[in-house]
């Protein structure tokens, strides 16, 4: 195979993964937006988002479109549900000891995951045929270009929410100042419980869609994934949306170059590489704005 | 600001308890009925589904021996301990199960690092331990000299990595080899060294090694690689989870050529993952068929029990059940140094998967089975008996 | 000064007797072995929470890269004692050594970044250690380095503990230490009061990293083998556990917060499934009613009912 098409071809396995990881990141930096909280539970929910759409395809027998509805409420809900259990009454605590929660509600799913549904991992049945468009020996799976577009469309879509709602409105406004915008009469707890809600349904489209790709579920599922969309959502400055998208495809895309043309034992390293590197340069991720701190 | 009379309250209650549980440990005599087996695997953490596996397997072996009456009318209880999927805290585990339980002997833990580190405990304190699926030859010798009191009940890479080598080079014809390794386990980076080894005296050439991680969900990037090298087989000695994956990815970016791998792959999920059409052209070796005769009885008792097939780690849990029961018998005490003599002595017992006899150094002679993935069905190409 | 270092007569005191009941039960085989490991075990989660304490804790910089740190002086220590017969101490000293001018390295450029930024940033620097060290066949790899001497004793760890406690203390009480408390309350404020504030922090970060590195040596002799997987970023999420449970800013809190949460993890060892449950649900109810930790910022010299022992106004802020 020519250079130039190997090239090629890393850009476009780097691309399909890096929309993974934007997935994810996008309910990452909603929800860090608006409360500020690295939310490590983030990528347990994603996993949880995994195999309600598991189940409701093997014992429900919904089609793909059916699950994924069903996953997206049920795991939406249960954002809301542990937003308000563990989160809300700390909301005047220090910010640390909501993070050390939000480990505490990482293990808790996930081992309460693994006394449920075993550690074993599950599968999928096969949903789709291979659709695979191959072309001067590139190859790009439908799968691929499905979940590329799906992101695409939930960017646009959230962007959309955020910026032209009411509740987009509100939730920007408690975002940059919850104390004031309950003056203006915003009822924070409410916006920031959609936002748990949202973030939660994002996770859950990512988790079944990586479910029906990759084919593999497992309640860890979610740590790696987890930690690597928040990779994401900081390079791109933590808090905005196309950052988010736009540090989950860089992501991708240099682990797929350091896998095919170095080493991919040097993968995850040369990520948080990036990371590293970017924030030393814009010390708030590439969108984000530098603010000054004033006394 | 601080309210020290609930933390009063607090700490002595928390001293109570820790009292309390510290002087339980050291009571702890065992029954004289029962005879206590540690099981100290892998529950919780990464790699939770191949000691939880393994964990089935010696249930299932040790219910059998107990439903039948037990052992002299002793009862096998068996003490289970996590290690959390780590080499430190298998350690720990190890000790908890010596010196507060006060097993005669221990089964586990599945990973090899976490054996070896346990291996060390259980010397110190004279008790034998049987490593399921630990296949380094590392695990029962050490620079030469055999822990006395460390077994095994599989095959060691050695032996799988020739017998594959050796399938490649003469049954497929293969010139031209790529490795692709799981670098975080030793299990996968000693077969792959064996492999080049053999393929290469067998005349083959190795054009390309990459190497992933556990855990990994993408393999896009490096079998694009492997790809361009273009190599007539590739050898993938890596565990079931992964492999289905790779599997699936590589025939989904157009690699037609035969895939190869070892022991690891022995699981249902490999065909769930990769779907049967991908699984085409792939050949793996393993302890047992489950279409062999002998094997039958293992494979519905285990249906029966958990619904399921059994992997190879159920497999080899069972296994090493069957040979710890083997020796308490011939041992006919609880005694860890006289089952340890016993299980130096196992000759020709039957378990699960075959029949196997230790040899010098701890490890047990046993058939291997090379098996074809063909249309959603296994198919043995070939049975290699022990020399 | 009479008064703190006659306190810190009476906490050395209260240490040796302390220290000598622990060793009777251990030599009579009171405490069984088990026990006797999660002793060593406890002491060496002490000295990484009470490190971790005063990066995290009183210079208020948020770090995640504690379990790098620890690796570094776990390998370079077992390098040294397996691979060249370097004696105990000064291989645990070189481990120390290490970690922290690796800490300082690492702390000179990262320091910057401030809040979940730097978070963010230790932790990956924490991974990339990590897998560095997993691609060093030299080390063994990801199979993990073998054949490690056990040199480590509980009275090594004991006494080491009791160093890095009282030198962490007595950095705190310094003027160095109040520096590194200024930058905690506000940052803006303790650089317009003249504290050279990138200076303090990467002092604090470079100690912090390399008593991380030093209880690194004692973990790695205390078991046969150690492998990269022992120094993940869940391993650093632990320590950080340690330290909010016990309350940030307290030393007794990095105490309690070892013993509680290695206590709870060992005497759960018998229930393994629901270990990790239990453990969740405990992290979140201590959240719940004490946000800011068992001890928040107070120190066991400065309460109730030990303060006739140890006479008030002994530590300031504590």
């Amino acid at each position: 195979m020519e250079l130039l098409q190997q090239v090629v071809q890393q850009l476009i396995n780097g691309i399909s993964l890096g929309s993974i990881y934007a997935l994810i990141a996008l309910g990452y930096t909603m929800i860090y937006g608006i409360i500020k909280l690295i939310n490590f539970a983030h990528g347990d929910i994603y996993m949880v988002g995994a195999y309600i759409g598991f189940f409701a395809i093997t014992q429900g027998g919904f089609s793909v479109v059916g699950a994924l509805l069903i996953s997206l409420v049920t795991t939406g809900l249960l954002g809301m549900l542990i937003e308000r259990i563990a989160y809300k009454p700390l909301r005047r605590a220090p910010r640390i000891s909501v993070l050390i929660t939000a480990i505490g509600v990482s293990f808790f799913i996930e081992y309460t995951s693994m006394y449920f549904v075993s550690p074993t991992p599950r599968t999928f049945p096969q949903m789709f045929g291979d659709v695979a468009v191959s072309f001067a020996g590139i190859v790009i799976n439908g799968q691929q270009m499905l979940i590329l577009g799906i992101t695409a469309v939930l960017m646009v879509l959230l962007t959309y929410i955020v910026q032209k709602t009411k509740t987009g409105k509100a939730m920007r406004a408690a975002s940059f100042d919850t104390e004031t915008a309950e003056l203006m009469g915003i009822n924070s707890d409410r916006i920031i419980s959609i936002t748990f809600g949202i973030g939660s349904a994002l996770a859950a489209v990512a988790g079944v869609l990586v479910g029906i790709y990759y084919n593999s579920i497992d309640p860890l599922m979610g740590i790696m994934p987890g930690l690597k969309a928040f990779v994401a959502a900081v390079l791109g400055g933590i808090g905005i949306l196309p950052g988010a998208v736009v540090g989950g495809l860089i992501l991708g895309v240099v682990e797929a170059l350091v896998s095919g043309f170095f080493s991919s034992t040097f993968r995850d390293a040369a990520a948080f590489a990036i990371l590293i590197l970017v924030l030393l340069v814009r010390p708030s991720g590439l969108f984000g704005k530098n603010t000054k701190e004033k006394v | 600001m601080f309210n020290s009379k609930k933390l009063r309250l607090g700490l002595a209650l928390l001293g109570t308890a820790l009292i309390s549980s510290v002087l339980a440990g050291c009571g702890g005599q065992a029954d004289s009925n029962t005879i206590k087996v540690g099981a100290n695997f892998e529950m919780t953490g990464n790699v939770a589904n191949y000691g939880s596996a393994t964990l089935d397997g010696l249930k299932l072996a040790i219910d059998e021996v107990n439903d039948a009456g037990g052992i002299d009318g002793k009862k096998i209880e068996i003490v289970t301990a996590d290690n959390k999927s780590e080499a430190s805290e298998a350690v720990n585990a190890a000790t908890k199960l010596i010196s507060d339980d006060k097993v005669s002997v221990i089964v586990g833990p599945a990973v090899t690092a976490n054996v070896i580190a346990e291996s060390q405990v259980a010397t110190d304190n004279k008790i034998p331990i049987i490593a399921p699926d630990a296949t380094s030859p590392d695990v029962t010798v050490e620079n030469g000299q055999v822990k006395p009191f460390v077994f095994r009940s599989c095959f060691i890479d050695p032996q799988q990595g020739t017998v594959m080598a050796k399938f490649a080079a003469e049954n497929l014809k293969a010139k031209t080899a790529v490795i692709y390794v799981d670098n975080s386990t030793d299990y996968s980076k000693s077969l792959g060294k064996v492999f080049k080894e053999k393929f290469e005296a067998a005349g083959g050439k190795v054009l390309a090694e990459e190497a992933f991680l556990a855990k990994d969900q993408d393999f896009k990037a490096t079998l694009t690689n492997l790809k361009a090298a273009n190599a007539d087989v590739i050898f993938v000695p890596a565990y079931y989870e992964e492999v289905g994956k790779i599997v699936k990815q590589a025939r989904e970016l157009g690699i037609t050529a035969p895939i190869l791998g070892t022991d690891g792959w022995d699981d249902p999920k490999v065909a769930d993952i990769a779907g049967a059409d991908a699984l085409n052209n792939t050949y793996f070796s393993t302890h047992y068929s489950d279409k062999d005769e002998s094997v039958k009885p293992f494979v519905e008792a285990f249906k029966a029990k958990y619904g399921h097939m059994p992997n190879v780690f159920a497999a080899l849990g069972y296994d090493a059940g069957k040979i710890l029961v083997d020796a308490i018998k011939r041992a006919g005490s609880a005694d860890p140094e006289k089952i340890q003599k016993a299980l130096e002595e196992t000759k020709d017992l039957k378990v699960g998967t075959g029949t196997i006899t230790m040899d010098k150094d701890h490890n047990p002679i046993k058939q291997a089975v090379i098996l074809e993935n063909k249309n959603g069905d296994r198919v043995m190409v070939a049975k290699i008996m022990p020399e | 000064m009479n008064l703190l270092r006659k306190n810190d007569l009476k906490m050395l005191v209260f240490s040796l007797v302390l220290f000598g009941v622990l060793q009777v039960l251990i030599s009579e085989r009171i405490l069984s072995s088990f026990w006797q490991l999660n002793l060593v075990i406890i002491g060496i989660n002490i000295m990484l929470a009470a490190s971790l304490n005063l990066i995290n804790g009183y210079t208020g910089q948020f770090s995640l890269g504690h379990a790098g740190f620890m690796a570094v002086g776990a390998y370079v220590g077992v390098v040294l004692t397996t691979n060249f017969g370097v004696a105990f101490p000064v291989a645990l000293v070189a481990g120390a050594i290490a970690a922290g001018f690796l800490g300082f390295l690492i702390g000179l450029p990262t320091l910057r970044l401030r809040g979940d930024y730097l978070a963010i940033a230790t932790l990956g620097m924490g991974e990339i250690i990590r897998i560095v060290i997993m691609n060093i066949q030299y080390v063994g790899g990801a199979a993990g380095f073998k054949g490690i001497p056990h040199h480590t004793t509980f009275a090594w760890v004991f006494f080491l503990m009791l160093f890095t406690l009282f030198f962490i203390k007595n950095f705190v009480n310094s003027a160095h230490g109040r520096a590194c408390l200024a930058i905690r309350e506000n940052e803006i404020a303790a650089e317009s009061m003249g504290v050279n504030t990138t200076r303090y922090k990467v002092m604090a970060f470079t100690i912090g990293a390399a008593f991380a590195g030093l209880a690194g040596g004692l973990f790695a002799h205390s078991f046969y083998l150690i492998t990269p997987a022992s120094f993940t970023f869940m391993q650093t999420f632990n320590y950080l556990i340690m330290v909010v449970m016990g309350g940030l800013g307290s030393i007794t809190g990095s105490i309690a917060g070892a013993f509680v949460v290695t206590f709870i993890s060992a005497a759960l060892a018998s229930w393994p499934e629901f270990r990790m449950i239990i453990y969740a649900v405990a992290l979140i109810l201590l959240m719940f009613y004490r946000p800011q930790g068992l001890f928040g910022y107070m120190e066991l010299t400065n309460m109730g009912f030990l303060r006739k022992i140890f006479k008030k106004g002994d530590e300031g802020n504590a």
